[in-house]
């Protein structure tokens, strides 16, 4: 299968920064997360993606074809949702999509009808004959995506789509994104420093931190790695019982007075472990499989030390 | 994605061919542009001034008989209407450069800044359209609209008068054909860069036309007070309006009033289109960066 993403040594330099730097790596996923704090050169790469940007060093392949040499051809099969405000004054919300569809190379009479479909899908309805300068910020998010998906792409860069929205509005926009992910119809690149957006839409994250991957994660192997680790609450004090879940062979963390955090060898199971705190006479009270949230691999990446394994 | 299925479909149907696919711009500003009757009857006025006073005016003088059922002398219209490139150029290239001016005033400002205000133009950008066939779709615009109301009529005027008069006057006025033709094309271009440019730079509609009125009113003066107190005649580079009248008058056969060299007058005019089309080309883009 044709990566989605590859880098290779992709470098981006504007004057004497050095935005982006010699990043590299494959991307398959359906939902790819670009993760990072502000500055850390998400939106310069997504922008380099699409060829605002010419890289000052390396390349990268969007759906097998470079960017460099196949830009306009990636363009067509790209639909882009910028993070900032995007639209074109006195322009309605459907005569601006029809306007990008036509842009894209859709017939007019085909550019129309699919835009009227794109804004009923992210649910703009009779809203979409208003002027775009009258709509509230969350009508806004939602245009923008209309205009992105009116040309139906292959693949969907989303540039902090839950920007400023309410929770109602965050999680139509979070349902749309995975409504489009589950259709199989195109993959999404969501670029976010919103853990709990990319936690809900991606399945692959790259993390960033200025201009350098910091770490690469595939969630879905995460979350299958992770379920062996657990993390269990006692009553009482529990270096003893910490002990002698050690002695069953499992990798033991003390987190606190009350809690630890252990890794499950394969022959040991959990009711090996309620075993030796009813030989302590040790009351469990709470036992929990514990994964590593997106929250601890972020800063972990960031470098922030937080504790555990 | 039919609107009832609220679905996510990717399209699979035909897709028109990228070379022509700028005209989209055009065609979208048109149905702006017309949409405001103040335009039209601006635009049918000087229809009616080319398509038919003009014409009858030609017209008149070939039908010596229909003056005198007036009570007029034909051959003192005759003197009054010499019909060569004096001709053409006072009753119709001069007013049809300020009537293309007023249209550029209303038209070009409005062009580029609607979509940077907003940041609209990576929405374009984004897609298999790349900045030069955004600035080339922006110019299509005024390039037609302007031809439309300049050298288009003009050579119509011109064949009219030609078919009025016969082969001997067409083949000794060819050369007011090709002033007609490039006295306009060098004023449409001129008037097409510049307000591009001013409404890539000032982003503003009401600044950039502004801007585009003293840009022909304004350095003119100061070319005029450079040539004061120098005591020379180089200030007069700056008034893009008389450097164009030095070509146009050239072109026309008619004596040049300005004593500017013609190589002068047209280098002036490339050196300021190109500083314009340099503005567009570090304006026009999805994104600006700032370099550190």
């Amino acid at each position: 299968m044709t990566p989605v993403i590859e880098l290779e040594n992709l470098g981006v330099r504007f004057g004497r920064h050095q935005v982006l730097k010699q990043l590299t790596g494959s991307f398959s996923g359906r939902s790819i997360g670009l993760l990072g704090p502000n500055g850390a050169g998400k939106t310069t790469l997504l922008h380099c993606l699409l060829g605002f940007h010419r890289p000052s060093e390396g390349t990268a392949r969007i759906l097998g074809k470079d960017i460099l040499e196949d830009g306009t051809e990636i363009r067509g099969q790209i639909g882009y949702m910028p993070e900032r405000d995007a639209f074109v004054a006195g322009m309605s919300a459907v005569r601006l999509t029809r306007l990008m569809g036509e842009l894209s190379g859709l017939p007019p009479q085909e550019a129309l009808e699919r835009a009227h479909e794109a804004l009923f899908y992210v649910g703009l309805n009779e809203a979409r004959y208003r002027k775009l300068e009258s709509y509230s910020l969350g009508m806004k998010q939602m245009a923008k995506l209309a205009q992105a998906i009116v040309h139906g792409p292959r693949l969907l860069f989303l540039d902090e789509p839950t920007n400023g929205l309410d929770p109602p509005h965050r999680n139509r926009m979070i349902k749309l994104i995975q409504e489009i992910r589950d259709s199989g119809e195109a993959n999404i690149v969501i670029s976010s420093h919103l853990l709990r957006d990319v936690e809900e839409c991606c399945d692959e994250v790259l993390i960033l931190k200025e201009g350098e991957i910091a770490t690469y994660c595939n969630l879905e192997e995460e979350r299958k790695a992770n379920l062996r680790f657990i993390e269990i609450e006692t009553q009482r004090g529990n270096a003893a019982f910490a002990e002698a879940v050690g002695n069953l062979g499992c990798e033991v963390a003390v987190l606190s007075d009350r809690k630890i955090k252990t890794v499950l060898p394969e022959n040991v199971r959990i009711r090996d472990l309620y075993q030796v705190a009813a030989d302590q006479n040790m009351q469990v009270r709470r036992l929990d499989y514990k994964r590593d949230s997106l929250q601890d691999i972020f800063l972990k990446a960031m470098g922030v030390s937080h504790g555990g394994l | 994605m039919a609107v009832y299925e609220r679905r996510y479909s990717p399209y699979k149907g035909t897709v028109t061919p990228r070379n022509t696919r700028f005209l989209v711009l055009p065609a979208y500003s048109y149905k702006e542009i017309l949409s405001s009757k103040m335009f039209l009857v601006f635009l049918a006025v000087w229809g009616v001034w080319t398509l038919l006073i003009l014409p009858i005016l030609i017209y008149l003088p070939h039908n010596l008989g229909f003056l005198e059922n007036f009570g007029l002398d034909p051959e003192m219209v005759r003197d009054v209407f010499n019909y060569d490139g004096k001709f053409f150029f006072g009753w119709f290239m001069v007013p049809s450069m300020t009537v293309a001016f007023l249209a550029a005033l209303v038209v070009g400002p409005a062009l580029v800044s609607a979509d940077l205000r907003n940041n609209g133009l990576p929405l374009y950008l984004a897609r298999p359209f790349g900045r030069w066939e955004y600035v080339l779709g922006k110019s299509a615009v005024m390039l037609i609209l302007l031809s439309a109301i300049t050298w288009i009529p003009g050579l119509f005027l011109f064949a009219f008068q030609s078919y009025m008069e016969g082969w001997d006057w067409f083949s000794s006025n060819l050369g007011v054909a090709a002033g007609i033709f490039f006295t306009s094309w060098i004023w449409i271009i001129q008037l097409c860069v510049i307000s591009l440019a001013l409404s890539a730079y000032l982003k503003w509609k009401p600044v950039a036309r502004l801007s585009l009125i003293l840009i022909f009113i304004i350095m003119p003066r100061i070319g005029d007070v450079i040539n004061l107190i120098l005591s020379t005649s180089w200030g007069s580079v700056m008034d893009l309006l008389q450097m164009t009248g030095i070509i146009a008058t050239r072109m026309f056969g008619i004596a040049a009033r300005s004593s500017v060299p013609l190589p002068v007058a047209w280098l002036s005019l490339i050196v300021f289109c190109a500083v314009c089309i340099g503005v567009m080309s570090k304006k026009v883009r999805a994104y600006e960066v700032v370099k550190s």
